[in-house]
């Protein structure tokens, strides 16, 4: 689904991802861990299409295709889903009227019609009861003066609404009480089938204590210095990340 | 000959074919504002008031000051600049003379919506009461316009009476075949508890430039309710200079919208003085530009008494190589305390070659009072964008999206739902976008 080769990232001059190269099949969950400033949100970002970021070499292809000159709405129409670390507060634009918008703009690059409005509406309910929303959330102007939890919860309702094939996590557990983790995790594994893939961006193990990983990767400088199993994060929950640094230098 | 020599020289001439026919107080009035336009001419950018817009291109301009050619227009031609959807009484002016057979006036006990010209013949004692008492005589272009003036809206609303219908007001430039200035004159008398809703729209169908001055006097009695409502959304051929003085009585509320999304030039002078105490101002605005417009707001709330409160409110986008001028001019003089005085405006950049100028002015004298104001320039969040974006909203609807918010709260007072709703869709079409926006803009 997700095919990442020898990828090389700049930024203002810097460069941030140094070669990097992933694959993800459909039905499969990787985890990408690494300390701070490995590159993690770099990487998700990239792939998502943010322009700030200079792809100076590598490809990234999507379900076969190359998307490296898609603009994000494209990949977001082509199934490319990312949550944000840092949710942005829009003030004056509901949740509702937004992922109305969002689901109808995705059905209208795949030559469908908007979604009728009594669909939309049960859509929204049952995905409102997956993330134990409330009803008043719909009609909050989105993520403004919301609550670290209920960002991350509403990051996923539109996952939930927009049924991604990727979606990428970015730390969806920072901010997070143990409840709101475990609405949020139970609500990414209800989602997750057969057919689409998820990549969880983390620090800490105890996101994928509830979304078990097919596969952890370590990002280290830019690079993925080693694969695992879910055992991985757990060592690395362990030991920290010294021991992966030295064992590179060596 | 410059058009200000021109407008001295024609001065003459008019005054003479009006003799007779208009009272001596009258001939006096015009005869004293062309002494004063003749002694100050045109502002320039040396006057403080002017700093940022200048006259200088529409001075060199060849304009015509009588038209002596009109389109037959029907109804369906003028239909796409009212508001509609909704029963009115309609006052519309083609090339500066009152159409009766495209118009709906009134003419009933308790309130009139007719010409100006009818309003001198038939309610000469209103229209010698409230003529040119309220606009700033001082003033070259109040001046200029009183001088000239023959025709424009006349609306009295008597004591306790509620005028049911939304008054639209319309004028229409027609001439194609040469460049024209013309001189529009309205008056609203609304009298205690009357109430009364009005829209004002001025459109060119000429292919050639227009210059439009016209003055508005809005007396609003005590327990009064007035509104008036202007859309500014004519060619980038046409110059538009607003000059509005609104005098309210004690526990009256009154309100003027500006909602101005192109034309070559827009100066919007807007005075507010309170004369009985418990009264409310309100002033909202969008201004939504691109090309290489400009509009040009000037306020002045003259807190003369206590107990009164002005809320200005005023929203600028500015696209391409369009410029924006706020100047607001609040004044709570010695007695008038309890004053609230609240003033916002704010204001995007959409690229580099736009540009604001933006200065409060507070003058407080009294020092019980409550005022505020405030002032940003900004430009659209590149996060936010990036946010809808990876949601599936393109660039161009994301963008709308975000401006859409950002004018916010400009639409709160309309209470008529079908002008609410072609503002919008005006808003709409300036962004090219095809969005359910309407809960972002109350």
């Amino acid at each position: 689904m997700l095919k990442i080769q020898d990828l090389k990232v700049e930024i203002e001059g810097k460069e941030i991802i140094k070669g990097l190269n992933l694959e993800i099949n459909k039905g499969e969950v990787h985890a990408i861990m690494g300390p701070n400033g490995a590159g993690k949100s770099t990487l998700s970002a990239v792939i998502a299409g943010r322009e700030e970021y200079e792809v100076t070499g590598g490809t990234i292809e999507f379900d076969g295709k190359d998307i490296m000159d898609l603009a994000p709405e494209e990949r977001a129409h082509a199934g490319v889903f990312l949550s944000f670390q840092y949710p942005v507060e829009i003030p004056g634009v509901s949740v509702t009227n937004f992922i109305k918008t969002a689901l109808n703009e995705s059905r209208k690059a795949k030559g469908l019609e908007p979604m009728p409005a009594k669909d939309l509406l049960k859509l929204m309910r049952a995905k409102q009861q997956l993330l134990e929303m409330d009803k008043q959330f719909m009609s909050r102007s989105i993520n403004e003066g919301f609550s670290g939890g209920e960002k991350k919860r509403n990051e996923i309702f539109q996952m939930a609404m927009l049924d991604p094939k990727l979606a990428i996590l970015d730390e969806t557990d920072s901010g997070l009480d143990i409840d709101a983790l475990r609405i949020v995790a139970n609500g990414v594994n209800k989602l997750k089938n057969q057919d689409n893939a998820v990549m969880v961006i983390t620090h800490y193990q105890r996101l994928l204590d509830h979304i078990i990983p097919d596969f952890v990767h370590v990002l280290y400088d830019g690079k993925i210095v080693k694969s695992g199993d879910k055992t991985l994060a757990l060592e690395l929950e362990k030991r920290g990340y010294d021991w992966i640094k030295q064992e590179i230098e060596d | 000959m410059k058009l200000q020599d021109k407008l001295i020289h024609s001065f003459e001439k008019f005054a003479q074919n009006k003799q007779g026919s208009e009272t001596e107080h009258l001939s006096k009035m015009r005869a004293q504002a062309m002494a004063t336009f003749t002694a100050q001419g045109f502002p320039t950018t040396k006057d403080e008031e002017w700093k940022y817009t200048s006259l200088n291109k529409n001075n060199k301009r060849d304009y015509e000051l009588e038209s002596d050619f009109s389109l037959d227009l029907t109804p369906e031609d003028v239909e796409g600049f009212l508001c509609t959807g909704l029963d009115s009484y309609k006052l519309i002016f083609v090339d500066g003379v009152f159409n009766p057979s495209l118009s709906s006036s009134a003419l009933q006990d308790a309130f009139s919506v007719t010409s100006l010209k009818e309003a001198y013949k038939g309610n000469t004692e209103v229209f010698n009461q409230h003529y040119g008492s309220l606009a700033d005589a001082k003033l070259s272009m109040v001046a200029l316009n009183t001088a000239f003036a023959e025709e424009g809206a006349f609306v009295h609303v008597k004591a306790g009476a509620v005028v049911d219908k939304l008054v639209q007001i319309l004028y229409i430039n027609s001439d194609s075949t040469k460049a024209m200035m013309s001189q529009v004159r309205n008056l609203f008398v609304v009298e205690d508890r009357a109430e009364v809703q009005i829209l004002e729209r001025h459109q060119s169908l000429s292919d050639d430039y227009v210059f439009t001055n016209v003055v508005t006097e809005s007396s609003v009695g005590n327990e009064a309710n007035f509104k008036h409502f202007k859309i500014q959304n004519d060619l980038d051929t046409t110059s538009l200079v607003d000059g509005t003085f609104v005098k309210q009585g004690a526990k009256s509320s009154a309100l003027v919208d500006t909602y101005s999304f192109s034309g070559e030039l827009t100066r919007n002078n807007l005075h507010f003085e309170f004369a009985g105490e418990h009264a409310e101002a309100h002033m909202d605005a969008i201004t939504l530009l691109k090309g290489a417009t400009l509009v040009d707001h000037h306020t002045f709330v003259d807190h003369a008494v206590p107990n009164c409160q002005s809320n200005q409110l005023y929203k600028g986008i500015y696209d391409e190589k369009s410029k924006g001028v706020f100047n607001g001019k609040v004044m709570v003089r010695k007695d008038a305390q309890k004053t609230n005085a609240f003033q916002q405006n704010n204001n995007l950049l959409l690229t580099d070659f736009a540009s604001i100028d933006t200065k409060p002015q507070l003058e407080i004298f009294a020092d019980d009072v409550a005022c505020s104001h405030g002032c940003t320039i900004g430009q659209l969040d590149d996060e936010a964008l990036f946010y809808m974006q990876s949601r599936g909203i393109p660039m161009k609807e994301a963008k709308a999206f975000l401006m859409f918010a950002f004018a916010g709260g400009t639409l709160k007072n309309i209470t008529i739902p079908q002008l609410k709703e072609q503002l919008i869709n005006l808003v709409a079409y300036e962004l090219k976008v095809d969005l359910e926006l309407n809960e972002a803009m109350h």
